[in-house]
């Protein structure tokens, strides 16, 4: 599904050089649910934004099914992104002018859906998630953990192949952490492809594998039985 | 082809998406914030019409008040070697026979002298208060009738047709009317209505009592002296009817040129001069309506400058601002050509608005009000002059200037590193 082959981002400041990710390597199969922790400063993010094709690694590649992403021009990884990829961002970037399904239909606008098609599939994908009573709520109307899964909602929209969260639940509380995360787990029973970014061992013990950065490097990667799931 | 067939789908999406995130943002951005870009661009667009408008209208007003109070539509003269307009009575009966003519009046006109309080001088070495001017001489009744003569009457009264004795002074002979000072110009001091005063014309005198003065913002009228035609004709002896000056007014709608081939038509040319009343204006007035005119344009250029960049300022501060969600949108796959689409339009919403509400403005009440109520200049009385065509031009142009002052922060943000965005970072 996706492959990083020997991925490493150096950041330049002056004359100073600062290695986020070094080296990395591994493989995600489709229908995995994998989790990548590590302590603050470790690289995570910066590994997660290569592979999601929002930044652009220093050295290495990245392989998403069998085609090589690396050196796309701008314009293929934005078609990309749009097509295949979806995103959930920390602080669940939702534009704040446009209600919940406004949000969802933008990405499906963008694919070139009319808008009777979009909206059917923004108002089933909210409604899957549990959001299909706040359908024409804007942002600010929404709890933190209300925003997140709207957030869901458009990333799973356009049924993309993968799924990025960049610590997704790490401005909610417990409960609505709880409920971001079962929703991940959902949408992984139903095949999907999920990487997520997060430093709480409790929602990283709820996916199938765990990689862990240690200053920038892999320093274990670790397949467990999805017990936690249930 | 099929590259081209789905650049032209990707742009339509594009244009879609631009709309369908413009029509949003401006439906929920602040009420006031909308209302004073909007403000803005009315202001701008007003600027644009008004000021040249006023700048023209000031010497349009002295332009019509030529053609409505001296011209007409048409004027006839005498041929430059020529005393007067040879067979006159002859080119009149033409001219009133033809269609399309709504009125005339004619005037014998000769150069002459004014002296007053002549009875007061002591010594023959005395300076005289005297002023050199046209005299001209009128039928009152047909000269009121279609140039408004008599409006113009600001002391005393004016003139009937058996005022054989009577004469009207244009204000600008008088010095308490243009106290200046120049060494060709020689003002009458002192003289009131019912004063007597000496009028000169190639050595023929005649005392007159000055019954009235006359104050019109045209030079045509206020540096004249009029007397009845009896009068005029029985001084320069011209028994023979011939006049000098035929104004003609034609019938509303009438093209002035075909009017005059018309005139042409019966060989005037060989005894006068036909000109319609543009043709006649002094070369100066031209040139002085074509500089404001000039003038009005560059003021005009530099409201549209000031409104570009106004523009430019509102969109590239909403534009980064909006920064993190612009990166956001990148983020999730929208083409930057609809965030692009999306600024324009919020740009073409405001200009729209802006120069709709100018239009209504201008058209609904400023050239109303003006026309009812002219700008009081020194030497006319200004009208606002914003012909349609023009000012339609004006609202294109402030359109495209805002669209380009939309397009380019729009550009430069959304050419930013889409992760550098939606961080927050400086790229």
């Amino acid at each position: 599904m996706i492959e990083a082959k020997s991925i490493t981002k150096e950041f330049k400041s002056g004359d100073s050089k600062l290695i986020a990710v070094n080296n990395v390597s591994f493989k995600v199969e489709s229908g995995e649910f994998v989790s990548i922790t590590g302590r603050s400063g470790s690289g995570k993010s910066t590994l997660m934004y290569q592979l999601g094709l929002l930044d652009r690694p220093t050295s290495g590649n990245i392989i998403i099914d069998g085609v090589d992403v690396t050196d796309m021009t701008e314009r293929e990884r934005t078609m990309l992104r749009l097509k295949s990829l979806g995103y959930i961002f920390q602080d669940y970037a939702l534009i704040p002018e446009l209600t919940a399904l406004e949000n969802v239909l933008v990405p499906l606008l963008m694919q070139g859906l009319t808008h009777e098609e979009a909206r059917n599939k923004a108002i089933k994908s909210l409604t899957r998630i549990g959001l299909g009573d706040r359908l024409d709520h804007l942002p600010s109307q929404l709890s933190g953990g209300q925003q997140q899964r709207v957030s869901i909602g458009r990333a799973i929209a356009h049924e993309p192949k993968i799924i990025f969260a960049d610590e997704p639940t790490a401005n909610l509380d417990s409960e609505s952490s709880l409920l971001v995360i079962k929703n991940f787990i959902e949408l992984n029973k139903e095949g999907q492809t999920i990487l997520m970014v997060t430093h709480e061992p409790e929602y990283a013990r709820m996916t199938d594998r765990v990689i862990t950065l240690s200053d920038g490097k892999i320093s274990s990667d670790h397949r467990q039985k999805a017990h936690a799931k249930n | 082809m099929k590259s081209f067939h789905n650049q032209l789908k990707g742009w339509g999406r594009s244009i879609s998406l631009g709309w369908f995130l413009a029509y949003r943002q401006v439906k929920r951005s602040s009420l006031a914030t909308t209302v004073l870009i909007v403000f803005v661009m009315t202001l701008t667009f007003l600027n644009l019409v008004v000021v040249r408008g006023v700048l023209v209208g000031l010497l349009q007003g002295a332009t019509n008040n030529y053609k409505n109070h001296y011209a007409g539509d048409i004027i006839i003269t005498n041929l430059p070697k020529k005393n007067y307009i040879e067979h006159s009575q002859e080119i009149i009966n033409n001219i009133k026979n033809l269609p399309s003519i709504d009125s005339y009046t004619h005037r014998y006109t000769e150069g002459g002298e004014i002296e007053a309080n002549y009875k007061e001088k002591v010594r023959v070495t005395d300076d005289p208060n005297s002023a050199g001017t046209t005299i001209v001489g009128i039928d009152p009744d047909r000269e009121d009738s279609v140039t408004g003569l008599a409006k113009f009457v600001v002391e005393g009264r004016y003139l009937l047709p058996d005022d054989t004795d009577g004469i009207l002074l244009g204000a600008n002979l008088l010095r308490k009317y243009l106290d200046i000072e120049a060494p060709n110009i020689s003002l009458l001091e002192n003289v009131e209505v019912g004063d007597k005063v000496r009028v000169s014309i190639g050595g023929v005198r005649k005392e007159f009592i000055v019954v009235g003065i006359l104050k019109s913002k045209t030079d045509e009228i206020d540096f004249r002296a009029f007397i009845p035609e009896v009068t005029m004709r029985s001084l320069v002896g011209r028994g023979d009817y011939n006049v000098d000056e035929i104004a003609i007014v034609l019938e509303k709608g009438t093209d002035p040129l075909l009017a005059k081939e018309m005139i042409l038509r019966s060989n005037v040319e060989k005894y006068a001069r036909v000109l319609t009343w543009e043709e006649s204006l002094p070369k100066f007035l031209i040139d002085i309506q074509n500089t404001f005119g000039l003038l009005g344009n560059a003021i005009g250029s530099i409201g549209l400058v000031v409104a570009s960049i106004t523009i430019f300022i509102v969109i590239f501060i909403n534009a980064i601002t909006r920064r993190k969600y612009i990166g956001i949108l990148k983020g999730i796959g929208v083409m930057p050509g609809a965030i692009e689409v999306a600024y324009v339009m919020q740009a073409i919403f405001y200009a729209f608005l802006g120069i709709a509400i100018g239009f209504l403005i201008v058209y609904g009440f400023l050239v109303p009000f003006v026309d009812a109520h002219p700008i009081k200049f020194p030497f006319s009385d200004g009208i606002l002059v914003a012909e349609v065509p023009g000012t339609i031009l004006r609202g294109v142009l402030l359109l495209f200037a805002t669209i380009i002052a939309g397009f380019i922060p729009a550009r430069i943000v959304v050419k930013q590193n889409t992760l550098d965005a939606i961080l927050g970072k400086t790229s």
